[in-house]
């Protein structure tokens, strides 16, 4: 009995340390973003490789969401006769909730994981130790860059996957199951407000901080080669998804 | 100067460093030599502040750099360059911009002399024609000249070395040593190398400290070292089977 207990807050005191690190790393982060923001390129480089290099991506999986959501609310609204609703049916469900989790977990698989992959080669290949003794600090090159430009992406894909996706909506609605393309795009316009469109776009910001911050510790703290990395990367994606998932529930009972 | 004063550190309960005292003189080549295991790649990276001792102080030119803060302990590594056992170069750079990186940073110079200032590092360490090259292209001795001419670059005076001929044939090693040897005479740094290449080291330093059991077994000249009594350092120089020094 005494040694389950001893071993349960072994466990809480690990969990409570980690906790702690990963909020010092997270200030430190912020500290250098406003005490030495780095070049823009730096940015701009992370910026193109999560945003730009994600678009593809994010249409592909826009676009078919919309497009089975179109299906599965048409079936549904056909049975109380309101198919006409359709529109607003996919453009809050999109704008709402399934265009800041989805794109942020496409996101996830995508960069985040790349992100941990690549801090954590550089930290296992002693190329994170080289930049401390030329007396560079690694957060200004790989931390803070890339926090900014997922904070900066997130937000944009979301809108694009928003608007993709109400597309393929439209697409499948009006053109395959026949619904009247005015009443789509009256319904919609009629139902969605300016709170929704700002509600998920502060989602994706969030989203985009969880998704930067938790790639970059994992990948910052990689030790034992390269399973190691393989241990991380793998970390960080589950602990990336869960997060948004779990901080979308908050979020959403607060933003309501 | 680099000082160590009773530098303890251990991981996981087991003991590295051992009360390890040890001076280290300007502007001379240090040899740091011992069996493998025996933490000298640690000694290397408390002496640059990559870790931190248990107990102890290490001080660098009379600055006590154990407890600097992250702002403070940089001041002080602007007098560093260091060569990694495996490089650390900058994978997905190329030659001239691994090399070109801490200039471009840290400096204000125009791109007309960085790049000059990047070829004449790399001529310095015998290397044409490899800007545009990444490290996964040169061979193992190229990538330790380009990480020599990146050390080099912001003329240090304190450059660590931490096994720079490991997994060089023995005259791409003699050549890496001798280079070692003429870039040390030129710009006159202190230099401190850890590394299993005995005796040949003998042949370009001017002290040698061996480490054991995470003490200084011994620290003198090459020659004191090879004429020594001591049966520990008797074992590692010759390289003998039998002695106290266990094969792990």
């Amino acid at each position: 009995m005494q040694s389950i207990i001893a071993h349960m807050g072994g466990l809480a005191i690990s969990l409570l340390r980690e906790m702690g690190r990963m909020l010092l790393f997270i200030l430190y982060a912020f500290y250098m973003i406003v005490r030495a923001p780095g070049k823009p390129i730096h940015v701009l480089k992370q910026l193109h490789f999560i945003g730009a290099k994600s678009f593809f991506v994010i249409f592909l999986t826009a676009a078919f969401t919309g497009m089975v959501l179109a299906l599965q609310g048409y079936y549904t609204l056909t049975k109380f006769g309101s198919e006409g609703m359709l529109g607003s049916v996919v453009a809050l469900s999109l704008i709402r909730e399934l265009g800041p989790v989805l794109s942020a977990l496409m996101v996830t698989g995508r960069a985040g994981s790349a992100m941990t992959a690549e801090i954590g080669i550089m930290r296992i290949t002693e190329q994170i130790d080289a930049l401390e003794t030329m007396a560079l600090e690694p957060f200004k090159y790989l931390m803070s860059p890339r926090i900014l430009a997922a904070l900066i992406a997130l937000p944009l894909l979301c809108a694009i996957f928003d608007v993709v996706g109400i597309f393929g909506g439209y697409l499948v609605g009006v053109k395959l199951m026949g619904v009247n393309p005015g009443a789509y795009i009256h319904e919609m316009e009629k139902s969605v407000e300016w709170k929704d469109v700002y509600s998920g776009l502060i989602k994706s910001l969030s989203f985009g901080l969880i998704i930067a911050w938790v790639c970059c510790y994992k990948g910052y703290f990689t030790s034992r080669g390269a399973e190691g990395v393989s241990r991380a990367t793998t970390a960080a994606v589950v602990m990336s998804s869960v997060s948004i998932l779990i901080w979308d529930y908050f979020l959403t009972s607060v933003l309501l | 100067m680099i000082e160590m004063l009773r530098v303890t550190k251990s991981f996981s309960g087991q003991v590295v460093l051992n009360n390890l005292d040890m001076e280290i003189p300007a502007g001379k080549i240090t040899a740091v030599i011992g069996p493998s295991g025996e933490g000298k790649s640690v000694l290397l990276r408390h002496i640059i502040g990559l870790m931190k001792p248990d107990m102890g102080r290490i001080i660098i030119d009379g600055e006590d750099i154990t407890h600097m803060g992250r702002r403070e302990l940089n001041r002080v590594r602007e007098k560093f360059g260091m060569l990694f056992q495996n490089v650390a170069l900058f994978d997905s750079m190329s030659v001239f911009e691994n090399v070109a990186f801490p200039l471009e940073e840290k400096t204000r110079l125009s791109r007309n002399d960085i790049r000059d200032r990047v070829h004449e590092a790399l001529e310095n360490v015998g290397l044409r024609d490899v800007d545009r090259k990444y490290p996964d292209q040169l061979s193992g001795g190229m990538k330790k000249r380009v990480g020599l001419a990146r050390a080099l670059l912001l003329n240090p005076r304190i450059i660590l070395f931490d096994e720079p001929t490991t997994g060089l044939d023995p005259i791409i090693s003699n050549a890496m040593h001798r280079l070692i040897k003429d870039t040390h005479a030129r710009f006159g740094f202190t230099a401190v190398i850890v590394t299993h290449e005995v005796p040949a080291i003998f042949d370009i330093c001017d002290y040698v400290a061996m480490l054991y059991q995470g003490r200084i077994q011994m620290r003198g000249t090459p020659e004191e070292i090879r004429r020594s009594g001591d049966p520990v350092v008797c074992q590692f120089v010759n390289g003998e089977l039998d002695g106290p020094l266990r094969l792990v």
